[in-house]
């Protein structure tokens, strides 16, 4: 199992490195100069010039690269943004919080329909219930998040006066950003978990459970969603990560002062070390997620850490994906 | 004669077999959900390709009289805020959305298809190189991506389909790579190898042919994902530049205007809506009607 931790770990370095270098490269060639956005265009050359020499923008490509990753990997500096000339950095970290919070509840709405409705649609199959949920699901995943968003607003906050159409402060205004980001996550977790309980509901020890004279209840609760569970945990997880990405475009609807909006605000203003940092940042933090699920997995399932255990007793590497 | 056949060539007739893919139309035919979403993509096609005909107005006629009109007789989608039909400009909408969504999916098909298959076919070291690329592009969220790469390439069509392009080819390397690798070991490609058949000649005529089916269902529902990430970035004002009647930018334009016209952005969502619905319903069929050991 640490074999297993230790390579992934290794592993994630090494993309780590491969992203830096991807959002640098792209970022170099975006055009604009970065010394015309910081001074405006009534700046004389010879300031561009002086400011060009001290970000190190005359260096050659390679240069520039190794100076920015030294900074990143040493002192975790991504650079100074071009409007605020604050540290990206500091920036990024100040409203990640908000985004953190932003996926958690989106996360949180995602698991909290998906899996019961799941759950009832596959103990439920082919009924009325079943057919609803499914178009339910796939109205969920087809709708963009976007527009979802606003149509909350023109609904809850314009004609009903519910719930605030922007900003992140209290409980209320949490609501409708979390519905957003998380609807089609949950339309995807609630098809997972009815095909996987579907599978489990049909396995010998269900039928053993009921045997026994089981309430139908304690058979579906402790036998059969314990262990449809597992591949749900998973998707959940890797939702989770994909939300933290995703949160540009619900930031952006809700007026939330998120990185996901620190991003969109940037390339707006071709503020390029703000849009690279932020990418960085969220493609560090999505790598360490998925890490982080696919470890969960291995060890929520006790077939596969009995698998890992056993391999280990008998002295054996142990195996990876 | 061709009224009257003989006997053995009609018996001939009612027991061939049907081809393959015949066989994968008469499955799929029987999927209602599938055959729904084929109806609904045929329309959009229709009208995306006879908008000119069908539209009641140009996509950019202004009428500063008429702006703001709700939903109506004449303007069945009522108005803009420059008195624009917005029926006519969905319709023409649909034009673009559909050519983002095909074209930058035939991007990521063909460029990430290719890098599997190689990836694949050649194994070892190439296929450590690549697939760790790959990785490294997988670990970026692909919208993240692709807004990165447009903010690099700058506005326009042809650079948000080569963004959106890229950011979702790394998920086509890896499907085509899986294909390619159950296929490599079968006898007939070893027969291939042996008449002395060229590598490119045998990824091109003899492996990729044989995997298609994973890759048209990727496909599929890949284009419903391109045209809601294309939406996605011109709704942050990243893609196309207004006057373009692109749906997602068509959203962006009458975002400030929703307190009092509701109807601005609620129907150019809807047609996003119905597109990808019937996309994803019509992919899923066909995965179902391709691999019926896959069906759920």
């Amino acid at each position: 199992m640490f074999a297993y931790i230790a390579k992934r770990l290794l592993m994630m370095v090494g993309v780590v490195l491969g992203v830096v270098f991807v959002v640098f490269t792209i970022m170099y060639i975006t055009p604009g100069d970065p010394a015309e956005i910081m001074l405006g265009e009534t700046a004389t050359y010879a300031e561009k010039e002086t400011l060009r020499e001290q970000l190190g923008l005359n260096e050659p490509f390679l240069v520039q690269f190794g100076n920015y990753s030294k900074n990143l990997f040493l002192r975790g500096d991504l650079g100074i943004s071009y409007t605020t000339k604050q540290s990206v950095s500091s920036e990024i970290l100040e409203r990640f919080p908000t985004t953190l919070m932003l996926a958690v509840l989106g996360v949180a709405v995602a698991v909290g329909i998906g899996i019961p409705l799941g759950i009832i649609s596959a103990i439920r199959q082919y009924t009325v219930f079943d057919n609803i949920s499914l178009v339910l699901a796939l109205t969920g995943v087809s709708m963009p998040n976007f527009w979802q968003g606003m149509m909350m607003i023109i609904l809850f906050s314009v004609w009903l006066g519910w719930f605030p159409s922007s900003g992140f402060n209290t409980p209320l205004h949490w609501l409708m950003p979390a519905l957003t980001i998380g609807t089609s996550s949950a339309a995807m977790i609630m098809r997972m978990t009815r095909s996987s309980m579907l599978e489990v509901v049909r396995q010998d020890y269900i039928c053993t459970a009921r045997a026994k004279g089981l309430k139908e209840s304690t058979v579906i609760i402790k036998h059969a969603l314990r262990n449809s569970l597992i591949p749900v945990i998973t998707v959940a997880g890797l939702q989770f990560g994909a939300l933290l990405g995703g949160s540009v475009i619900t930031e952006s609807i809700f007026s939330i002062p998120g990185v996901g909006k620190l991003m969109v605000d940037a390339v707006k203003q071709r503020n390029g070390p703000m849009v690279q940092g932020g990418v960085l940042f969220t493609a560090i933090i999505f790598s360490f997620v998925n890490l982080f699920v696919d470890i969960v997995y291995t060890y929520i399932d006790p077939r596969i850490r009995s698998q890992y255990s056993r391999k280990a007793k008998k002295g054996r590497k142990a195996p990876h994906e | 004669m061709s009224e009257n056949p003989l006997p053995l060539e009609k018996e001939n007739e009612v027991y061939s077999r049907k081809s393959w893919w015949g066989e994968v139309w008469g499955r799929l035919y029987l999927n209602k959900m599938a055959m729904a979403g084929l109806a609904i993509l045929i329309i959009l096609v229709l009208a995306a390709i006879f908008a000119d005909a069908i539209a009641p107005f140009g996509y950019d006629d202004q009428n500063l009289n008429e702006t703001f009109l709700r939903p109506s007789l004449s303007h069945l989608f009522g108005t803009d805020n420059f008195g624009r039909d917005i029926f006519s400009r969905i319709l023409y909408g649909a034009r673009i959305s559909l050519t983002v969504g095909l074209f930058s999916v035939s991007i990521s098909v063909v460029a990430g298809g290719l890098l599997g298959a190689v990836s694949a076919y050649y194994g070892h070291m190439t296929d450590n190189v690549i697939m760790r690329l790959v990785d490294v592009f997988l670990a970026i969220p692909g919208i993240l991506l692709s807004i990165s790469i447009a903010s690099a390439l700058g506005p326009g069509l042809m650079n948000m389909m080569i963004a959106v392009g890229i950011g979702s080819l790394p998920t086509y390397a890896r499907v085509t790579r899986a294909a390619v690798l159950s296929i490599k070991e079968q006898e007939f490609i070893e027969a291939a190898v042996s008449v002395g058949a060229s590598n490119f000649r045998v990824i091109l005529r003899h492996i990729l042919p044989n995997c298609l089916a994973p890759i048209i269902v990727q496909a599929t529902l890949g284009v419903a994902s391109a045209i809601l990430v294309a939406a996605s970035m011109s709704f942050i004002g990243l893609g196309l530049e207004p006057p373009t009647p692109e749906w997602g930018a068509m959203l962006s334009v009458g975002r400030p205007f929703i307190r009092d016209h509701w109807h601005i952005v609620t129907f150019p969502g809807i047609m996003i809506m119905f597109t990808i619905f019937a996309l994803n319903v019509f992919g899923d069929g066909l995965r179902d009607a391709l691999d019926p050991r896959l069906k759920r």
